[in-house]
């Protein structure tokens, strides 16, 4: 496996993870350094996603590299039964690095160890979303001008959430307290509250939204899926009170930023768009310069 | 009334016994002694002082090495494994857990990509409070040890 690959959140030291953030700092106020000159890039996307294959995509051309690949498994030759571990080496004599989505979990582990070139995960099934992360924990950084010590409220599908749980352990660098707020269906596992008391991590849990994020510094908001639901009864109780309204924030601190994943659906009120605490656009436009830095990382020449 | 030897001695080879009689076929499945050529011993359902009603596995000529051996771990933790030369036993190992354990155990999670290609399982042990949980390398979900599907 290519020591270089990126494919889960865990892959990265803390310094790994402060480096990659200090390196997009660097490319959000120069965005166009050609680190990538004459470098082919494969984006293999065999499920579509619109929003991280164009963060990606432009991310390597602003760095001056070229893009191959596919957006859907349907233009792909897995359709024809092709296996992935053939896909990767075919692409790989092309490419020099190869970013996949993939809608099975552990796809992109066993890319990394197959391929003779680096893998950089952006996204494999409800597993790992490495990139979202790190755009998760620049935003962070950049809205507080630290990471140490800040209290964030988890709001949502704690569950299923990928995007939670990998900031869950990439916040356990930086002694977080965290508030997870969520309906009983979507409480966050065991597994991660496990981790939690491992790390001697402090946090609560409640299921209503209301104001219980008033001593928050980041709110982090999540898409409650219908879809997960057993009682469509509850799924519309639920998404009526996961509604962040624009009066909730009324008491809430001046430094508070509020971050989501996107899409949104009806769990941000647009009301809340034209408080200058909703943080969720800026966090994508973050996201560029944070997989700027990821491929620079990971295509820079050896030391 | 004279005392006789249910099962016959073994001269070279490994012995497997104290194997829980629902677990013997497991076993069986997990060293893959189905397509194994030498003569092989099975027998179940024996009286048991310990566990009741055991089974045993005897295999001609082979000494199981540590990695196979350790396998069993996951299923039969208080099996007792003999190694024998020339009708002594030679080695008395015990069953220690490995930190990676690859092919036997299928992952449970139906999304994780080792069962929609030919990958090879592979699991990472985590042992916590001596709960042994499995950890698969691939989608990263665990389980509890007494829960894995064994393929």
């Amino acid at each position: 496996m290519s020591k270089k690959s990126l494919v889960s959140i865990s892959d990265y030291s803390k310094d790994e993870i402060l480096s990659i953030l200090e390196s997009a700092a660097g490319f959000e106020a120069n965005p166009n350094r050609k680190t990538l000159d004459g470098k082919v890039i494969a984006t293999l996307f065999f499920e579509p996603s619109t929003r991280t294959r164009l963060s990606f995509e432009t991310a390597v051309v602003r760095l001056g590299g070229k893009i191959i690949g596919f957006s859907d498994a349907a233009t792909s030759s897995s359709s024809k039964g092709e296996t992935l571990n053939d896909t990767i080496h075919m692409v790989s004599c092309y490419a020099d690095a190869i970013v996949m989505r993939h809608p099975l979990e552990g796809a992109a582990r066993y890319a990394a160890e197959v391929s003779p070139v680096p893998v950089i995960n952006a996204g494999d099934g409800a597993n790992q979303h490495p990139s979202q992360t790190l755009l998760d924990l620049y935003s962070i950084l950049k809205t507080q001008g630290t990471l140490e010590n800040l209290t964030i409220s988890l709001v949502g599908d704690l569950k299923y959430g990928r995007t939670v749980h990998s900031l869950i352990m990439a916040m356990s660098h930086f002694n977080p307290t965290f508030k997870f707020i969520a309906p009983d269906e979507l409480k966050m596992p065991d597994e991660y509250k496990t981790f939690c008391k491992k790390h001697k991590i402090s946090f609560t849990e409640s299921n209503e939204l209301n104001d219980n994020f008033n001593d928050a510094d980041i709110l982090y908001m999540t898409r409650v899926q219908k879809e997960r639901f057993q009682d469509l009864m509850e799924y519309e109780r639920v998404k009526n009170v996961y509604t962040l309204k624009n009066d909730m924030l009324a008491n809430s601190k001046p430094n508070l930023k509020i971050l989501h994943p996107l899409p949104r659906v009806t769990e941000i009120d647009p009301d809340v768009d034209s408080n200058e605490k909703a943080y969720y656009f800026q966090q994508a436009q973050n996201g560029l310069y944070v997989r700027q830095a990821i491929l620079s990382k990971v295509l820079a020449p050896n030391p | 009334m004279e005392k006789k030897l249910k099962v016959a001695a073994l001269k070279d080879g490994t012995v497997i016994d104290h194997i829980p009689s629902d677990k013997l076929f497991k076993v069986v499945q997990i060293l893959h002694l189905d397509t194994c050529t030498n003569q092989i011993t099975l027998a179940n359902n024996l009286e048991s002082k310990k566990i009741g009603s055991k089974g045993l596995v005897k295999i001609a000529d082979r000494a199981l090495a540590v990695n196979e051996t350790n396998k069993l771990a996951l299923i039969c933790p208080d099996a007792k494994i003999n190694i024998i030369r020339d009708f002594e036993v030679v080695e008395k190992r015990p069953l220690v857990l490995p930190e990676e354990i690859r092919e036997v155990i299928q992952c449970a999670n139906p999304n994780c990509i080792t069962n929609h290609q030919p990958v090879q399982t592979s699991f990472y042990v985590l042992k916590e409070d001596n709960k042994t949980r499995l950890k698969c390398r691939y989608c990263e979900r665990e389980v509890r040890a007494e829960e894995v599907k064994l393929k």
